[in-house]
């Protein structure tokens, strides 16, 4: 099994390297679009902010490599909303996988944001997420949600249901962090892993 | 439902965890990375690590640890100690931590908190206080509580969140290491003030006093070092608790 996580100009990544350890999988860390292409498996995580990140993408052309994968990708936070049409986040398109927008929590003068911590998870859809993970907690560090739609196949309440985690085709990916969301994050990454 | 975060602070001398009481006084306590992964299994929602050796060696040190961390532990952990440079935040993030935390560097260079959230997000930054009450107001002190500042509570730490800090970690050293309770009173003030997170520490003897950073401080986190540490409090038994006294934790 061959997987590779994208390395971009976005924080995080070893985290994400780090968790695959625990879970006994090798990754590699890579910038390299031969690699990427060709792995089993490819994990494009992150933390960081939408505008910049899009644009080192394009000017690097992954942009369309990433849009280009067959094989199972999964987007974590930063790299999920990249994965969605436009984000408010620097007022930016984005690759379009999932035809839905990021927009930015609005303070309503009851919740912090960002919105940050641990929170529960409710199922939508089974795949990757199943009903074992219902109402667990997951981490999250966030300022901008990709609103309910109809890929989401998880929901968190923040301010109001957004989409924990989205899945199309062969595309899945998760607002929340799932390699520092403990057991069940692990659970989620292994699940992901298991794809056929 | 967004869960009120339980919070373990290990303090680090060359590697090894410490605990001050009242900010002197060392007792040892273990081993930070295999401390930190008993933690995570019994419920802890986030670790602090914090680099209480100043010396280049000690930090080199660190950053091992760090990275030994990351590979080991399966939450969140912000590390803090000795970051006076957005180098020093790029090579703890690059070992895996997931945020860092400034004290007496943002006092004396408040420029450091906006270059931080430029450059990594102001999700990566807590802003760390170390504040007494004297005269009346919460004066802010530097170097570990050793030297008074000009510098109070609040308007620091408004100042701070507009800068681009993520969260607020308010530690009060009048209730540091006494365990009557955390501050509640300032801390329910400084969370109507802000609109990010806010963290207690400092004060914690009993379960009672991590339900009332809740209830009455409207902490949205708490910190604690020593009850941890010596098993007076066992991170499981208290999280039961505050389940029970509806407080929402995740269990």
């Amino acid at each position: 099994m061959k997987v590779a996580i994208i390395k971009y100009n976005a924080g995080n990544i070893y985290s994400v390297d780090c968790a695959l350890k625990r879970i006994g999988v090798d990754a590699v860390i890579t910038d390299d679009k031969e690699i990427i292409a060709g792995a089993d498996k490819v994990i494009f995580p992150g933390v960081g902010e939408a505008k910049s990140t899009m644009e080192y993408l394009k000017h690097h052309k992954m942009d369309q490599l990433i849009k280009d994968l067959k094989q199972p990708v999964l987007g974590i936070c930063i790299g999920m909303q990249l994965m969605c049409a436009s984000s408010e986040e620097g007022n930016v398109e984005c690759l379009g996988i999932f035809d839905a927008p990021v927009k930015a929590f609005l303070p309503d003068g009851k919740h912090k944001i960002p919105h940050m911590g641990w929170n529960d998870l409710h199922v939508r859809k089974e795949n990757i997420i199943t009903k074992e993970h219902e109402g667990k907690f997951v981490y999250y560090v966030h300022s901008f949600y990709v609103p309910v739609n109809e890929f989401t196949i998880a929901q968190t309440d923040y301010i109001q249901p957004f989409s924990a985690a989205l899945n199309k085709d062969n595309f899945y990916a998760t607002q929340f962090h799932a390699e520092k969301s403990g057991s069940t994050g692990e659970s989620i990454l292994k699940n992901f892993i298991d794809l056929k | 439902m967004l869960a009120k975060r339980i919070i373990p602070c290990l303090d680090i001398k060359d590697g090894k965890t410490v605990k001050g009481v009242n900010f002197v006084n060392f007792r040892d306590a273990g081993d930070p990375v295999e401390l930190g992964r008993q933690y995570s299994l019994q419920g802890a929602d986030e670790l602090v690590y914090l680099d209480i050796t100043a010396s280049h060696e000690g930090r080199k040190t660190f950053t091992d640890l760090v990275r030994k961390v990351a590979a080991e532990v399966n939450i969140p952990f912000t590390v803090g100690g000795g970051i006076n440079a957005l180098q020093d935040v790029d090579r703890l993030l690059n070992a895996g931590a997931d945020k860092v935390s400034l004290n007496s560097s943002a006092l004396r260079n408040p420029g450091l908190i906006n270059e931080i959230a430029a450059n990594f997000g102001a999700q990566v930054c807590v802003v760390a206080i170390d504040a007494n009450f004297e005269d009346n107001d919460w004066r802010c002190y530097l170097n570990g509580g050793r030297i008074p500042t000009e510098r109070y509570l609040f308007e620091w730490a408004k100042e701070a969140q507009e800068r681009g800090a993520g969260e607020i970690l308010f530690t009060s050293m009048t209730h540091d290491g006494v365990k009557t309770g955390y501050a509640n009173e300032a801390l329910n003030e400084l969370n109507k003030l802000l609109s990010i997170p806010v963290i207690a520490s400092g004060g914690a003897g009993t379960k009672e006093h991590f339900r009332d950073a809740f209830l009455k401080g409207n902490a949205d986190a708490a910190l604690a070092a020593s009850v941890f540490h010596f098993g007076e409090i066992p991170i499981s038994e208290l999280k039961e608790y505050l389940a029970k006294e509806n407080i929402p934790v995740r269990l």
